[in-house]
């Protein structure tokens, strides 16, 4: 028998899998650096955000979900700097951002 | 859970395969990295998070930044092109050695088979229970390390410290200069991150006694907070009292751990045979001089030779 917290958990975990799945996908199939990095980091970011929330509310305890929210921000933090430097150095070594052919 | 641990195990056979075969040796980094994030989920699964967590920080973080750091010293060509096969695909020679070594993988996993089955279900784990309270620590894991099997474990401090001669003996190495880059970026986050690099190293050191943990992860950790300061230009210069204690910090950790064992032996209980009441403040003594020393190891293998003390 699932009690709601696990329902709600596993609804939330599944939706940040899906996330993830996007993100995968626009790594896959995006034309360039720029486009495939900002898809990457966006979603997988939110999808994380999805996962933890749906572990920390089938945990069911204040103190571990309090570490999956530090978890969180320090991985948004990180995969934004990361993101961002690997923009740069592309950016500084003259690859053009994609554009359309007319 | 059947289900993920087989995909989990195909993975890890499909990425050791990818890091050997890939013929671009970049490839063949981030395939290694891979999978070593992916076994420390193994190690997970089967119940052992302090190898997991030694695995995630060494096997997969600092072995993949000692990777990185040998790729950018390989001239451009050698590190991003293809490796050239010299392997010639037929011919009597090739069947040879490709039937020779497929016979002997076949033999071995049999024999591993076999002493699968022959493996006593128990094993040592109701034993070790038993004695735990004599080991003076709560996690059986670091009374393995550091009370029952720590000859062992002063043989691999003394591993590393050797693997950082060899290394110094090999020729000097310009010491890295301070540097502004050309962002922000990366100072700013690494100057945000540094207090919980060291937090959670001190933390690591001192959970080892009670939960996984311990002086390994822990170095680990410290070092990745000094190669993070390095990449983020941040270096402090280098004159001879730093090198005079920088050698002291890299020896300290065995040097401790041999210095207790012999002045045991003296007193007359054997060479790291801990007396009952005594056992925890040596240990933790151990642990802590050991994660210093480990992580200024990991760190100088980063680094590679011997600081150049001329350069500055």
């Amino acid at each position: 028998m699932m009690g709601a917290a696990d329902i709600a958990g596993a609804v939330l975990a599944v939706a940040g899998v899906l996330f993830f799945l996007a993100g995968t996908l626009g790594l896959l199939r995006f034309p360039d650096i720029y486009t495939r990095i900002h898809a990457l980091t966006k979603a997988d970011n939110l999808g994380l955000g999805l996962i933890c929330l749906g572990a920390a509310v089938q945990s069911g305890s204040l103190m571990t979900a309090l570490k999956l929210l530090l978890v969180w921000i320090l991985v948004l933090l990180a995969a934004a700097t990361g993101a961002s430097l690997i923009a740069q150095t592309a950016h500084r070594r003259g690859i053009r951002p994609w554009a359309r052919q007319e | 859970m059947a289900v993920f641990d087989l995909i989990l195990g195909l993975l890890l056979v499909v990425l050791v395969w990818k890091s050997l075969s890939v013929s671009d040796l970049f490839g063949a980094v981030i395939s290694f990295m891979a999978f070593g994030l992916l076994m420390a989920v193994a190690w997970v699964r089967l119940e052992a998070p302090d190898i997991a967590l030694a695995e995630a920080a060494i096997g997969s973080g600092l072995t993949g930044a000692l990777l990185f750091s040998t790729l950018g010293r390989l001239p451009h060509s050698e590190a991003r092109q293809p490796v050239v096969s010299r392997t010639v695909r037929n011919g009597p020679g090739y069947w040879m050695t490709t039937g020779f070594w497929w016979v002997l993988a076949i033999l071995l996993s049999i024999a591993f088979l076999f002493s699968l089955l022959d493996l006593q279900t128990p094993g040592l784990g109701g034993l070790l229970q038993e004695r735990l309270p004599e080991s003076g620590v709560l996690n059986p894991v670091t009374a393995v390390l550091l009370n029952f099997r720590s000859l062992d474990t002063v043989m691999e401090i003394a591993v590393l410290l050797l693997a950082v001669v060899v290394a110094w003996s090999m020729g000097t190495v310009v010491w890295p200069v301070k540097r502004t880059l050309p962002s922000p970026l990366l100072p700013g986050f690494v100057r945000l991150l540094t207090p919980f690099f060291l937090l959670v190293s001190f933390s690591l050191l001192w959970r080892g006694s009670h939960a996984p943990g311990g002086a390994f992860p822990s170095g680990a950790v410290l070092a990745a907070a000094g190669i993070l300061l390095l990449l983020a230009g941040k270096t402090t210069r280098i004159c001879p009292r730093f090198m005079f204690w920088l050698r002291w910090i890299l020896a300290v950790g065995l040097l401790v751990f041999v210095f207790a064992g012999v002045s045991l032996m003296v007193a007359g209980y054997g060479f790291l045979v801990y007396p009952e009441q005594w056992a925890g403040a040596l240990i933790l003594l151990i642990e802590v001089s050991a994660g210093v020393s480990i992580g200024a190891m990991l760190m100088a293998l980063y680094i590679g030779g011997e600081p150049d003390i001329h350069s500055a």
